[in-house]
């Protein structure tokens, strides 16, 4: 009988992700040029929320926008009409962007001129959490229609957030979306978490989604 | 749905670990994963079975010890598990609610049984 051997390996397999994660933070760093990661479930407006950003924040900053999209190059084309440097990832039915994906898709922008690169990340609130993206800072989108209870269902991403950015407030007349039990749910996974409720079809709190972000940059590279 | 993704990296290493050790086959391969962690047990063996095929990981089987999930008080210091649905709640100790993540998401590859 043939002996059965063990070999140790000890190694935790996300380790190479989060090695180059680190890595892009500090290249980017370097040029002083800010990684945001947005998150959300499909259709919460991701694309919506950064097209208001290039509009508000366009002449402070010179923004590009990596797009991840299972299949299609729609929303990468929103982007560019605005005259923004847009790259399309399609990640072939993938569920996440990861570190790699990430360092490829910045290797093809005009990094020298650019102050801020934003990832609109895939649609879906499970995989996009486990994998480090080398952003600097992580939004999750949450959209009034999706429920107060996503904070029960879906913890992990809410505890690797800086902050929450509540949409479709324009939704939420005539909703039963519990705003108390809804903050109250987030802030007991993330108490430093910080939560904005935006309508990106009124434009209404718009400004404090800006200036969050804003402040957030201003403080990475001071 | 990411297990793809990972039980991909999960060969590439015990492969390479594998033939470093001049094993013909690997027959087990043991692995520590949190319980934060939204990988199912069984996609990810039918995700291995699925990516192994005609590799020396053929047929390996995967066991998948769970670890627990600890949070730790930023007010005293002070550690301790909570269950998945009872996440961050307060400090057992001095009832701070200021807590932070100490495990839970992790992702190991203990050893791997090979002939």
């Amino acid at each position: 009988m043939t002996e059965i051997k063990l070999i140790e390996i000890r190694e935790e397999i996300l380790k190479d992700n989060l090695i180059q994660a680190d890595d892009i933070r500090a290249r980017l760093k370097g040029k002083k040029i800010f990684l945001l990661n947005l998150m959300s479930s499909p259709g919460s407006g991701k694309t919506s929320l950064i097209l208001k950003t290039i509009s508000a924040l366009g002449s402070a900053f010179r923004i590009a926008v990596i797009e991840g999209d299972i299949e299609s190059v729609v929303d990468a084309e929103r982007v560019a009409k605005t005259g923004t440097p847009a790259v399309q990832l399609r990640t072939g039915g993938a569920c996440h962007l990861d570190a790699p994906m990430i360092d490829s898709a910045l290797n093809k922008l005009p990094l020298d001129d650019l102050d801020l690169v934003i990832i609109e990340n895939v649609g879906n609130l499970v995989c996009p959490a486990e994998f480090d993206t080398g952003a600097m800072a992580s939004g999750v989108i949450l959209s009034i229609p999706e429920g107060d209870d996503k904070p029960l269902k879906y913890p992990l991403i809410f505890t690797t957030c800086q902050i929450v950015i509540i949409n479709k407030m324009d939704y939420l007349e005539g909703s039963d979306f519990d705003l108390d039990a809804f903050r109250q749910r987030v802030r007991r996974l993330n108490p430093q978490i910080r939560i904005i409720e935006v309508s990106c079809k009124t434009g209404s709190g718009l400004e404090s989604w800006t200036s969050w972000l804003r402040d957030t940059i201003e403080a990475e590279f001071r | 749905m990411h297990e793809l993704a990972i039980m991909e990296r999960v060969l590439k290493t015990v492969l390479i670990h594998g033939e470093n050790n001049q094993a013909a086959k690997i027959v087990a391969i043991n692995l520590r994963v949190g319980e934060l962690s939204d990988l199912l047990d069984e996609w990810m063996q039918r995700y291995f079975d699925y990516l192994s095929k005609d590799t020396a990981a053929q047929g390996a089987v995967l066991k998948i010890e769970r670890t627990p999930i600890v949070c730790s008080c930023t007010s005293c210091n002070h550690s301790f598990t909570v269950s998945k649905d009872q996440l961050m709640r307060s400090c057992p100790r001095c009832g701070g609610d200021k807590l932070a993540l100490a495990a839970g998401r992790e992702f190991y590859i203990k050893d791997i049984e090979v002939m």
